[in-house]
């Protein structure tokens, strides 16, 4: 049971990457990449890692996905204005992606397989233990983000806003 | 749910191959939307096999850097996007290849 729900999630992510990068229109790119985040999400649940599943879907699939649609939608793309790539430089992207994959899947065949010391603890990914870890060990890099974010909110107005004659 | 009958070594394969198709994406779209989604579709993979690597060894400390690798995420999106306006409204393109100044 859980390890097909794996192999649906699994099989449904790759599609829905592979379809991100060969589909012509950047909408369906958007569309498609919702589905990966979706099946993300879903292999985060499936690990018991509840909280960051959740967060996977606020964040992931809602907040970046409206900023990527509002954007598609200021843009004003289509079909014929899609800058198209030659057939060579997409034959060389596909064989050196292809054989990154395959040196990462040779590289990692042979690895021992791990297996957790003392079964599974089922309550690692829930946010009651992420909470206390972020606000003891990870105090710092929380506010850290915190200045991130605010740095990123004031780099996006100025960037944004047009220039004042 | 019991997660452990699905073995560690076939989070390690799914997350190669989505960073590989991102990879794929990088290189080949000269849409910089795409590109940039190409981007989010590789620290996707990564998060995945934190995820995986944290929830096999009992540490919580690997799921709070994926929760800080998401609010990087959402930052670099945030600017990124900005720059592309910027560059639509002042070349009238999302191409990648339109901007080469700074190219060799």
């Amino acid at each position: 049971m859980v390890q097909s729900l794996f192999y649906f999630l699994a099989f449904l992510s790759v599609l829905s990457a592979l379809l991100v990068v060969f589909s012509r229109n950047a909408v369906h790119s958007i569309l498609f990449l919702i589905i990966t985040f979706f099946s993300i999400a879903g292999q985060y649940i499936l690990m018991n890692a509840q909280f960051l599943g959740v967060v996977q879907v606020i964040v992931y699939a809602g907040a970046i996905m409206v900023l990527f649609l509002f954007v598609i939608m200021m843009l004003n793309l289509n079909r014929e204005t899609e800058p198209q790539t030659s057939n060579l430089v997409k034959f060389a992207g596909a064989i050196s992606g292809g054989m990154l994959l395959i040196v990462l899947v040779a590289s990692l065949k042979g690895a021992d397989q791990i297996v957790p010391a003392n079964g599974m603890d089922v309550r690692t990914g829930l946010i009651s233990n992420l909470g206390k870890v972020l606000l003891t060990d990870f105090k710092l890099p929380l506010e850290v983000a915190s200045l991130l974010f605010l740095a990123a909110m004031v780099g996006a107005v100025m960037l944004g806003k047009k220039e004042i004659e | 749910m019991e997660a452990h009958q699905i073995p560690l070594n076939w989070y390690l394969f799914l997350s190669a191959t989505l960073f590989s198709i991102g990879i794929i994406g990088v290189l080949i779209r000269r849409n910089a939307l795409v590109v940039l989604m190409s981007i989010e579709l590789m620290l996707n993979a990564v998060n995945l096999l934190m995820v995986a690597f944290s929830t096999y060894h009992n540490d919580p400390a690997g799921q709070v850097f994926v929760f800080f690798i998401m609010a990087v995420a959402a930052a670099e999106v945030a600017v990124g996007l900005a720059i592309l306006v910027m560059m639509y409204r002042n070349t009238g393109t999302t191409d990648v290849n339109f901007l080469n100044k700074l190219k060799w």
